[in-house]
């Protein structure tokens, strides 16, 4: 694999108050250009990474790099320039009045130029296709649209990684396949980095690497197609594997002559395809 | 509904008066305010008069807008209209209603003082009918930029209230669902006594200031997330740009204020 761009090494976290670590002893490395998902039950720790990743907590013990900085208070800010980060809540992170301004904040946070400022704002936008709604008000854009603002905000300030935290768990199918289509693209386009923090694995089927976390604990890293073999395993950790997984093992145990797991409904149906014209 | 409450107010036209700068149109209103006091005699209204009628012109706004401003202020009009009339005993005696009389000069004064209220509510309707809220804001902040360096948190208040301007359709958006929700298991906003009806906005309000708070907290760490450290070092992407026509209505203020000095009656 390529060049490591962030390592964590036996991160641990624990809440205020709180009796159990969030994050227990936690080392992972996320290699230049990939696509990782990190999923997990709720209360799994996947959250709380997403936030030690930025910044916005730091660990007790063990250390995070970012890009060769060592995370700490005072590299902090240095290291956010690199990071970028989508939230759950769409309203929630939408600090300017219009998308322009909007995307504009980050820049100006950072003492950017003025012309400097409109060219990158526009450039975000054309990436993310959203440069038709420049002086759009955020209560007149669907979910999925304020997300992609929201990626283009990310964009904007040209970091390497962009985090996902939850991004899409509060947008409907459209809104959904909307943002994962525009970071799939980011992706391709050697852009950016992406760890998506997700509890569904049918968005964690398209990243090239999983990373599974049950109480703290890194539980397991794989390709998709490994973390699905575990099918059981996942399902007793809170995780619903994808539909096409599962139909492909039911059809398999009917005697069905497939090819092992489809992670996508696509695969399934195109192999089904097949298997139909020769039968 | 509610929302055109708030934004019903600024009219988006095409006009001198909205492209003009929100710095100079604030400073326009605060000078203006000064100097309507100076006025005391028919010439000296009549100036202030002319100038904002040509302002009004100016700014292509209709005058139904204007009149909508004035119409909450209306009754304040009339009734310190009222008082003069009755109560300030100056000049002649005009009429006489055996139990009241009424002087020349207080009918004058009255008359005076609630054309001074429409002239100042017509200037101030008119700046937020041509402004947009934000370029106001944008224009506060940098009109008040000079008073950081006495610690006053001018950006702060500035972020402060473009915040709210951008979350107030969201939390309308709120309330009309929790009202809906509330509305559904039993709760009636709109009958019976009004002590009822007080008494149901509890509901209402209760789940509003919950989420407001976390909807603030998760604002904050977004913000924090992408690099906001306070108004030190930050550039505006929003720009303000100062022309010609600026300086010149200021300019004419200027000709205003000598005009009203020299035919003011003393």
């Amino acid at each position: 694999m390529g060049e490591k761009l962030v390592s964590l090494n036996d991160v641990t976290f624990k809440y205020e108050g709180q009796d159990r670590n969030a994050v227990d002893c936690v080392s992972f490395d996320v290699y230049k250009g990939e696509w990782l998902a990190i999923v997990g039950h709720n209360g799994s720790g996947k959250s709380t990474l997403a936030k030690l990743l930025n910044g916005l907590q730091f660990a007790e013990s063990g250390s995070i790099t970012i890009n060769d900085i060592e995370l700490s208070e005072a590299t902090v800010w240095d290291a956010r320039k690199k990071v970028g980060m989508v939230f759950q809540n769409p309203d929630n992170q939408f600090v300017g009045t219009t998308v322009q301004d909007d995307v504009a904040f980050g820049l100006e946070n950072l003492g950017v130029q003025h012309q400097m400022m409109v060219e990158r704002v526009q450039n975000a936008l054309n990436k993310v296709q959203m440069d038709q709604f420049l002086n759009q008000e955020p209560h007149h854009l669907s979910g999925g649209q304020k997300q992609r603002v929201a990626i283009a905000g990310v964009l904007a300030l040209q970091p390497d990684i962009i985090i996902l935290d939850e991004a899409t768990s509060m947008l409907d199918p459209r809104g959904r396949e909307e943002v994962l289509h525009t970071v799939r693209e980011l992706k391709d386009e050697n852009i950016l980095t992406v760890i998506s923090i997700t509890h569904d694995l049918e968005e964690a089927a398209k990243a090239d690497r999983i990373i599974v976390m049950n109480q703290g604990l890194l539980y397991r890293q794989g390709t998709p197609d490994e973390i699905f073999q575990l099918e059981g395993e996942l399902v007793e950790l809170g995780l619903d594997i994808p539909f096409s997984v599962k139909l492909g093992k039911a059809l398999r145990e009917q005697g069905l002559n497939l090819a092992d797991s489809h992670l996508t409904e696509e695969e399934l149906v195109k192999d089904l395809c097949e298997l139909n014209s020769r039968m | 509904m509610l929302d055109k409450m708030i934004f019903g107010r600024y009219v988006p036209l095409d006009s001198l008066v909205h492209r003009m700068d929100p710095r100079s149109k604030l400073l326009l209103v605060f000078f203006f305010v000064c100097i309507v006091f100076l006025a005391n005699n028919l010439i000296t209204y009549g100036i202030l008069a002319v100038f904002t009628l040509a302002l009004i012109a100016l700014s292509k706004i209709p005058a139904r807008f204007l009149f909508n401003g004035l119409k909450p202020i209306l009754f304040l009009i009339l009734f310190t209209l009222l008082l003069h009339i009755l109560f300030t005993k100056e000049g002649d005696v005009i009429y006489d209603f055996g139990f009241i009389e009424i002087y020349e000069g207080g009918l004058r004064q009255g008359l005076y003082i609630s054309f001074r209220f429409t002239l100042l509510i017509l200037v101030t309707s008119l700046l937020t009918l041509t402004t947009s809220p934000i370029s106001i804001t944008d224009g506060l902040e940098q009109l008040l930029g000079p008073l950081k360096k006495w610690k006053m948190p001018v950006h702060e208040l500035a972020l402060m209230m473009s915040i709210s301007l951008r979350f107030i359709p969201t939390l309308m958006e709120e309330t009309e669902k929790i009202m809906k929700a509330q509305t559904a298991r039993g709760v009636d906003f709109t009958s019976g006594p009004i002590k009822e009806r007080v008494k149901s906005i509890v509901p209402l309000l209760v789940p509003l200031f919950v989420s407001s708070f976390k909807r603030a907290e998760e604002l904050a760490i977004a913000m924090e997330a992408r690099g906001y450290r306070g108004g030190e070092g930050r550039t505006k992407y929003r720009q303000l740009s100062w022309h010609a026509v600026d300086t010149l209505l200021l300019c004419t203020l200027a000709v205003l204020t000598i005009l009203l000095l020299l035919f003011r009656s003393y």
